[in-house]
C-alpha cells in the first residue's frame, strides 16, 4: 500500500519514539519571529544550552512593525520585542532578514519569498498559520514556545502523529470565486473544529491549477478548521515557484532536489483515514458573518436566525450576532462597513493586490471607509510599486502601507476603533481580533474587500466590478 | 531538570460559559508585547472580565469572589482554539489554575499546556453541565482530578475523563516537559540531520 506526503515526510523526520510514546521528530527548518521567541530563547538561555543548527533557524520581525513608518517602534514594548530577537539571533548565530534588508515581511510570505520553504521538509514556527508552508508539500505545524525552545535546542520536538484528511475540489471556480473562498468554504463545510486529530492533503483539479500563491492561501487557513497542518503534493507549478530563489538549490543540487521532492508526494495508492469531496462549481464568494472562521455564508445568503436554528447552534448565533450587532434574517450583502483591509499571511501576496487593482483600477473607496492595503513583504511591495499596482490602490483611496501583520491581529498601531466593522482578507473573526475588544471582522477575499471598500457596505464583487462569465480570464 | 510527577490535582473550579473560547479570548494580543510570560496572570480573559466601554468589571464568573480560590477552569467544547501563543497558558496559570476539565480542546493550545504542565482534561458534554451546576450552585465544592483512575469527583459526583495516552502518561511520569529526553538523543537527532539532503 502505498503512503501519503505526511506519511513520507513523517517518517523521513522521526528521530525515535519519546518514553511517553509521542514521536520526537526533526524539524528541518525552524521560522521564528519577534512574539513567541524571546522567552525561548530565554529558557535556552536559562539552561545554559545553544541553538543545534543555527543554520536551519530564520528569523524576522512582523506582528509589532509599524506599516507607517516601519523603524519607528510604536512604544518602549515594542521596541524591547525588536531589540530581542537582533540580540538574540546575533548571539545564537541565526540568520535574521532585519527592516534594513530588505527581505523583511509576514514570516509566512517570507519564507516561501527566500526558496527557504521545500517540498519534503518538516517547518515549525512559533505560529499557527505556519500551516501556509504546506503548499510546498511541507509538513509545518505551528507551535508553542516552550516547543520553539526544543527546536532551537534540539532541531525536534515532541509529537503525537496526525491522521490525514484528503480534500479533494475538482473542476474550475466560477467568476470572482477565488482561493479564499474555497478555504472559507471548506472550513464553513467541516466547521472550526473538524480538523483536530488531522493533516489535511488538499488535492483536485482546482488545486492542481492553483497557483503557488492561492495553494497557500488554503493551506494557510487549516488551522481555522482545526486541522494542525495542511498541504498540498509538490508539482511542476511547486518547482517552478522555487526555482532561482535565494536558498533553492542550484546547479546540480536543483535536479536531484526536483527527483527527491517529487518522490514525497502521495502515492496513487494511499489510503486516506477520510476523504471529502468538493465540487468548485459549488463554491460562491464567500464571507463570514459571526465570530468564529466557520460562520461563513454565500455573498447572497442572509445573516443566520437563532430561531430557525436547531438547539445545539441556537446559543452559538445569539452570541455571535451579539457580538457582531447585526440583524438576524437579512441579507449579509448591505451591511455597511468602516474599514477595508488587504493583507496578512493569508492574502497579502502578489497576486493578491495584483487582482484586487485589476478590478479596483478606476473606482474609488467610498467616503467615509478606511481603506488600508499592506504587502506580505518589503518584497512584495516593491513588486506592487514597479507594476504600478500600488498606485492603482491609492488612486482609489486606499492607505498603501508598508509590510507587516497589520490590522490581522493588531499588535501595532494600525486597530479597528470602538465597535468598527472591518472587510478584511485576514483569517480570524474572533471577538476583539483586530484590536479594539467591541470591534468586527468579516473575512473574505481581497476583492470582496476591495468591492466593500468601493460600495461602502458588504458587496458581491462580481457586481461592483462587472465581473461576468465571459469577462474571466 | 526533574520535575515531579502529576497524578492528582484538586481544588475549587470555576465554571467559564461559551464554546469555541479562542486564544484570543484567553489573552488578547496586545498584552503579548512582553519578552517574558512573567505578569500575563492579571490579563487571562481581560477583555470579559472587564467591559471594554466602561473598564468596569462585567458578570463573567471570574468576577465572582466566591470564584477567587478557583484552581480547576470548566468549559465547553474546542477551549483554546485559534493562535498557537503558549501566552494562553502561561496567563491561565499565572492566574492560578493548575487544571482545565472541557468538552474538547484545540489541539496546539492542548500540547502547549500539557508542557507547562496544566492537565487538560476532557468529558463528555453532560457531565461537564452537570459539574458545571454544581460548581455554580456552591463554588466551595471540592472538585478532585484523578490522572490515574482517569475520573474527576465532586462532592458525590464523579465522571470518567479522557485524555490523550502519551499526555497522560507524560504527566503522571514528570516528564510533561521533554527537553531532558530530546537532548539525551542527540546522536540520534545527528543520524536524521545527516540523512536529510536540504540540512545536510
Amino acid at each position: 500500500m502505498g503512503k501519503t506526503l505526511y506519511q513520507k515526510v513523517w517518517d523521513a523526520h522521526k528521530v525515535g519514539t519519546l518514553s511517553d510514546g509521542r514521536t520526537q521528530l526533526f524539524i528541518g527548518t525552524h521560522l521564528i519571529h519577534e512574539v513567541t521567541s524571546p522567552q525561548a530563547f530565554g529558557m535556552l538561555r536559562d539552561l545554559g544550552l545553544k541553538v543545534k543548527y543555527p543554520s536551519r533557524t530564520f528569523a524576522t520581525i512582523d506582528h509589532i512593525v509599524p506599516t507607517i513608518n516601519q523603524d519607528v517602534p510604536a512604544d518602549p514594548l515594542a521596541a524591547d520585542m525588536i531589540d530581542a530577537i537582533r540580540k538574540n539571533c546575533d548571539d545564537f548565530g541565526v540568520t535574521y532578514f532585519d527592516l534594513k534588508s530588505g527581505k523583511q515581511g509576514v514570516v509566512h510570505v517570507v519564507g516561501p519569498e527566500q526558496g527557504i520553504t521545500q517540498p519534503g521538509s518538516t517547518i515549525a514556527c512559533g505560529d499557527s498559520h505556519t500551516a501556509t508552508h504546506g503548499a510546498f508539500g511541507a509538513i509545518a505545524f505551528g507551535i508553542g514556545t516552550t516547543q520553539v525552545r526544543d527546536v532551537l535546542a534540539t532541531q525536534t520536538m515532541a509529537m503525537e502523529s496526525l491522521k490525514v484528511r484528503k480534500i479533494e475540489v475538482n473542476g474550475k471556480l466560477r467568476p470572482g470565486v477565488y482561493a479564499k473562498d474555497v478555504t472559507l468554504h471548506i472550513i464553513r463545510m467541516l466547521g472550526a473544529k473538524g480538523g483536530i486529530g488531522y493533516a489535511y492533503e488538499y488535492s483536485g483539479t482546482t488545486l492542481d491549477h492553483f497557483s503557488m500563491e492561492e495553494r497557500m492561501t488554503v493551506c494557510n487557513m487549516a488551522i481555522e478548521g482545526g486541522a494542525r497542518c495542511g498541504y498540498v503534493n509538490p508539482d511542476e507549478t511547486t518547482f517552478e515557484f522555487l526555482k532561482n530563489r535565494p536558498y533553492s538549490p542550484t546547479g546540480d543540487d536543483w535536479e536531484q532536489s526536483i527527483k527527491e521532492w517529487k518522490s514525497f508526494a502521495t502515492d496513487p495508492d494511499a489510503e486516506f483515514d477520510d476523504i471529502i469531496r468538493i465540487d468548485a462549481e459549488d463554491i460562491e464568494p464567500t464571507v463570514t458573518w459571526g465570530i468564529s472562521p466557520d460562520h461563513g455564508i454565500s455573498i447572497g445568503e442572509s445573516i443566520p436566525d437563532p430561531a430557525a436554528a436547531d438547539p445545539d447552534e441556537k446559543a452559538v448565533i445569539e452570541e455571535a450576532l451579539a457580538y457582531m450587532k447585526l440583524p438576524a434574517g437579512t441579507p449579509i450583502k448591505g451591511i455597511p462597513i468602516d474599514v477595508a483591509f488587504i493583507g496578512s499571511c493569508t492574502n497579502g501576496r502578489l497576486s493578491d493586490f495584483r487582482e484586487a487593482a485589476k478590478l479596483l483600477k478606476g473606482h474609488k473607496v467610498a467616503e467615509g471607509v478606511k481603506a488600508i492595503a499592506v504587502p506580505g513583504s518589503q518584497i512584495t511591495a516593491i513588486q506592487c510599486e514597479k507594476e504600478g499596482i500600488a498606485k492603482i490602490f491609492q488612486d482609489a483611496g486606499f492607505e498603501w502601507r508598508a509590510a507587516g501583520c497589520s490590522m490581522c491581529l493588531a499588535m501595532n498601531p494600525d486597530k479597528l476603533v470602538g465597535d468598527q466593522i472591518c472587510a478584511s482578507s485576514s483569517n480570524r473573526n474572533f471577538k476583539g481580533r483586530q484590536g479594539s475588544p467591541i470591534g468586527r471582522t468579516i473575512l473574505m477575499s481581497p476583492v470582496m474587500v476591495a468591492a466593500a471598500a468601493v460600495e461602502g457596505c458588504i458587496a458581491d464583487a462580481r457586481e461592483t466590478f462587472k465581473v461576468t462569465e465571459n469577462s474571466a480570464a | 531538570m526533574a520535575i515531579a510527577p502529576i497524578t492528582q490535582i484538586s481544588g475549587t473550579a470555576v465554571p467559564i460559559p461559551g464554546a469555541d473560547i479562542d486564544t484570543d479570548r484567553i489573552i488578547p494580543a496586545r498584552f503579548m508585547k512582553c519578552v517574558t510570560f512573567d505578569g500575563l496572570g492579571e490579563y487571562a480573559f481581560y477583555d470579559v472580565r472587564f467591559d471594554p466601554e466602561s473598564g468596569e468589571k462585567t458578570d463573567h464568573p471570574l468576577n465572582d469572589e466566591r470564584f477567587n480560590s478557583a484552581s480547576i477552569l470548566v468549559a465547553g467544547i474546542n477551549f483554546g482554539c485559534g493562535s498557537s501563543r503558549e501566552h494562553a497558558p502561561q496567563s491561565l496559570t499565572k492566574y492560578g489554575f493548575s487544571a482545565i476539565i472541557a468538552e474538547s480542546f484545540a489541539e496546539i493550545f492542548y500540547g502547549n499546556s500539557t508542557t507547562l504542565g496544566l492537565p487538560c482534561v476532557t468529558s463528555t458534554r453532560e457531565n461537564i453541565d452537570i459539574l458545571k451546576a454544581a460548581c455554580a450552585a456552591d463554588p466551595t465544592l471540592k472538585v478532585s482530578i484523578d490522572l490515574d483512575a482517569m475520573t474527576v469527583t465532586a462532592g458525590d459526583l464523579s465522571f470518567p475523563v479522557d485524555m490523550p495516552a502519551s499526555a497522560r502518561q507524560a504527566l503522571l511520569a514528570g516528564k510533561y516537559d521533554p527537553i531532558k529526553e530530546l537532548l539525551d538523543n542527540n546522536d540520534k537527532i545527528e543520524a536524521t540531520a545527516s540523512s536529510l539532503s536540504y540540512v545536510r
